[in-house]
């Protein structure tokens, strides 16, 4: 992806042929050629997921398999089709899929796309909240960092962005969950409401799934209290990962622009040291976090998976680990590709963002 | 030059060659804080290298081993007395289970990161050297793995490989192929990056000017000159191979218990534990992951800063540098579920 590119110089040269071929124009052109790069990384990761699971026999099978005798078996891969050629079935799923049909998961029979939006949802709110987290925590940390460069601040924070990197996610909320919640009894366990704000939520009309919007919606403010401290835990967790990534950024990139002529010319001036940090030099500083905000988008979807295991967060990662272990294929197919859309969605977005601001990338 | 030179970028040649070897010429160029991040970073991962190599003798009963002479072992036991570190919900020890662990951890790194290397340089020369059309589909499935996240990637292949579940070798062999596939695409983009750039060198023509064949060429000429940045993409793949491990362990596609010990598969455990307050069970296996990665990511972090001089410690606070890149952090970044 062109983000890479732009992130580190050594992996400039040509790595994205098909965009260097064909792109000389403007930036209609660019984003055209970026937008039309999307579907290429969908259908392979579509392929390669269909392809894998296949190789391990067919969804029945998996699912059923010993808990059905033999005849009923084949009697329902047949109905299912799963007897026939595996390139039938994979245009066919293809097929499928260009028009929106994901099917019916195997365990539960429920609409794929329902399941989908149900817990997606769900990801999403964790999502939104731990990115606050990291951005809340990584950018201010990082300037203090550059601010206070090789000194015990510094030491302190590389530290601790190390650490961040080194705590597995299920490891950072393990000790969230013992502090926070079982030893000091502040927060709760697990989960992502009470019972009680949960259904308040759930029976609103057309709600987005996100419980915070939906309680702030409503003005029900007993179920946003709620709410909201069943998300600090799984948010910190998992903002943490990426926060010591945004403050390494800051740090190196503010540093790098500290030595720059105007901040020099800002301090001649007698704009203050810590005026020159949180204006000058912060602003150029933050482009290289929107560059890497695509891959971080993917990394903490991974994250997500483990995150909402630890905190029983009923969300897409929730229900893969779930669907996973029963072997339910067809929804495991529909999580996977619904991640893929999202993926390229976001890389695509950010790589717009960072031609708008820097024209250089587009060339 | 029709003969690539060998690289040796560290320390004058006279130099003997024991202040040559890669670290040891990186802890002489290293001062202060540095120097004290390389240390520690070495001093840990030597601790994990150690414990993995001597578990047999440390660990004062088998990863699966539930009763001694005395009977079987009590169950949630509090640290202490004859469990150090207490034990599990099934009676596992933990402190055995912990040091074992590390060396399941090892085996994986060394199956995972010699596979990709493999297989990364390859693809990465083969793609980079020939272009056309076989260069642009490896380039755009790599990026599409590449963009994905990793963890799901691994969890796929773990299935598609044990079905989930399975013993000693055939475990560490899962999950190294399942963190296989995910590295690749790293070795890939920058060996072939690397290779795109050296092929229009002077040297590689003077070579083909000789008669030299593709693959003598590939294979001798831009191969020693592409592959310099390796040691430190293997430490930090290293860390990630952990991670990852166990990532997959947690969420229970890993080695089984019985075959070996796993602290992502202990963590997994534990969390049902941590409701009732008993902290022991995820606490170690955690901190041995913790600190087995902040070890190999100090080491790691201070190569990759001293290999760059605009990274290595400032001794004097003017003059200004210019924007440093920073190759760790980037690299880091990419893969840290």
């Amino acid at each position: 992806m062109t983000t890479l590119v732009d992130a580190s110089p050594s992996d400039a040269d040509g790595l994205l042929p098909a965009t260097k071929k064909f792109s000389g124009g403007g930036l209609g052109q660019y984003i055209l050629i970026r937008f039309l790069l999307i579907f290429p990384t969908i259908f392979i990761l579509v392929t390669m997921v269909f392809f894998l699971m296949r190789i391990t026999g067919d969804p029945i099978t998996a699912a059923m398999g010993g808990r059905l005798p033999a005849d009923q078996l084949q009697e329902r891969i047949q109905a299912a089709g799963y007897d026939r050629p595996l390139l039938v079935q994979y245009f066919e799923y293809l097929g499928q899929l260009a028009t929106g049909n994901f099917g019916r998961t195997l365990t539960d029979n429920r609409a794929v796309v329902e399941m989908l939006t149900t817990y997606g949802s769900a990801t999403l709110e964790l999502t939104i909240n731990a990115l606050l987290v990291a951005l809340l925590v990584g950018i201010p940390l990082g300037m203090v960092a550059a601010h206070r460069r090789d000194k015990a601040p510094d030491a302190v924070l590389r530290v601790f962005a190390i650490l961040c990197y080194a705590t597995p996610v299920f490891f950072a909320g393990m000790l969230l969950k013992l502090t926070f919640a079982v030893w000091l009894g502040w927060l709760p366990v697990a989960g992502r409401a009470k019972t009680s704000s949960e259904l308040a939520l759930t029976s609103l009309e057309a709600p987005t799934g996100i419980y915070w919007l939906d309680a702030l919606r409503s003005g029900n403010m007993a179920a946003l209290s709620d709410v909201l401290a069943h998300a600090v835990l799984p948010a910190v967790a998992l903002g943490l990962l990426t926060a010591g990534i945004f403050l390494r950024l800051v740090r190196t990139n503010v540093i790098g622009t500290l030595g720059r002529d105007y901040v020099e010319a800002g301090r001649s001036r007698g704009v203050s040291e810590y005026r020159l940090v949180t204006k000058h030099a912060y602003k150029p500083a933050l482009i290289p976090i929107i560059t890497v905000m695509g891959l971080q988008i993917a990394v903490m979807l991974g994250g997500a998976v483990l995150t909402e295991k630890t905190f029983e967060w009923k969300g897409l990662g929730f229900q893969l680990a779930n669907y996973l272990t029963a072997r339910d294929f067809v929804a495991v197919q529909g999580i996977v590709v619904l991640l893929a859309i999202i993926v390229a969605m976001t890389n695509f977005i950010v790589d717009i963002i960072a031609a708008l601001i820097d024209p250089r990338v587009r060339y | 030059m029709s003969i690539p030179a060998v690289p040796v970028p560290m320390e004058s040649p006279r130099a003997p060659w024991y202040r040559r070897l890669p670290v040891i010429s990186h802890y002489n160029k290293s001062v202060g804080l540095q120097r004290g991040m390389l240390v520690a970073g070495l001093i840990l991962t030597s601790a994990f290298v150690l414990t993995a190599i001597f578990a047999p003798l440390l660990a004062p009963y088998g990863f699966a081993q539930l009763s001694d002479s005395d009977g079987n072992f009590p169950t949630q036991q509090a640290p202490g007395g004859k469990h150090l570190l207490g034990t599990t919900v099934g009676g596992y020890d933990v402190l055995s289970r912990v040091i074992w662990g590390a060396q399941t951890a090892i085996l994986v790194i060394v199956v995972a990161v010699a596979m990709s290397i493999v297989v990364g340089v390859v693809l990465g020369l083969v793609s980079g050297y020939l272009g056309g059309w076989l260069d642009r589909i490896l380039v755009v499935i790599a990026d599409a793995v590449y963009a994905f996240p990793s963890l799901l990637v691994a969890i796929v292949m773990a299935i598609v490989i044990s079905g989930g579940q399975s013993s000693l070798i055939g475990g560490i062999f899962a999950a190294g192929t399942a963190i296989t596939l995910v590295f690749i695409p790293q070795y890939f983009r920058v060996i072939r990056a690397e290779t795109v750039r050296l092929k229009a060198e002077p040297f590689v023509e003077s070579a083909k000017v000789v008669g030299a064949s593709n693959i003598r060429i590939m294979s001798r000429h831009i191969y020693r000159n592409a592959t310099r940045t390796l040691p430190l993409i293997f430490t930090l793949n290293a860390s990630e191979a952990i991670l990852t491990l166990a990532g997959l362990g947690f969420l229970g596609f890993g080695i089984e218990p019985s075959s070996a010990a796993e602290w992502g598969f202990d963590l997994n455990k534990a969390l049902a534990d941590t409701t009732s307050g008993i902290w022991w069970t995820g606490m170690f296996p955690g901190l041995a992951i913790v600190l087995t990665v902040v070890g190999l990511t100090l080491v790691g972090e201070s190569i990759n800063d001293l290999n760059d001089p605009r990274l290595r410690g400032r001794k004097s606070r003017g003059g200004s540098s210019p924007a440093p890149v920073d190759n760790a952090a980037m690299a880091i970044e990419v893969r840290a579920s």
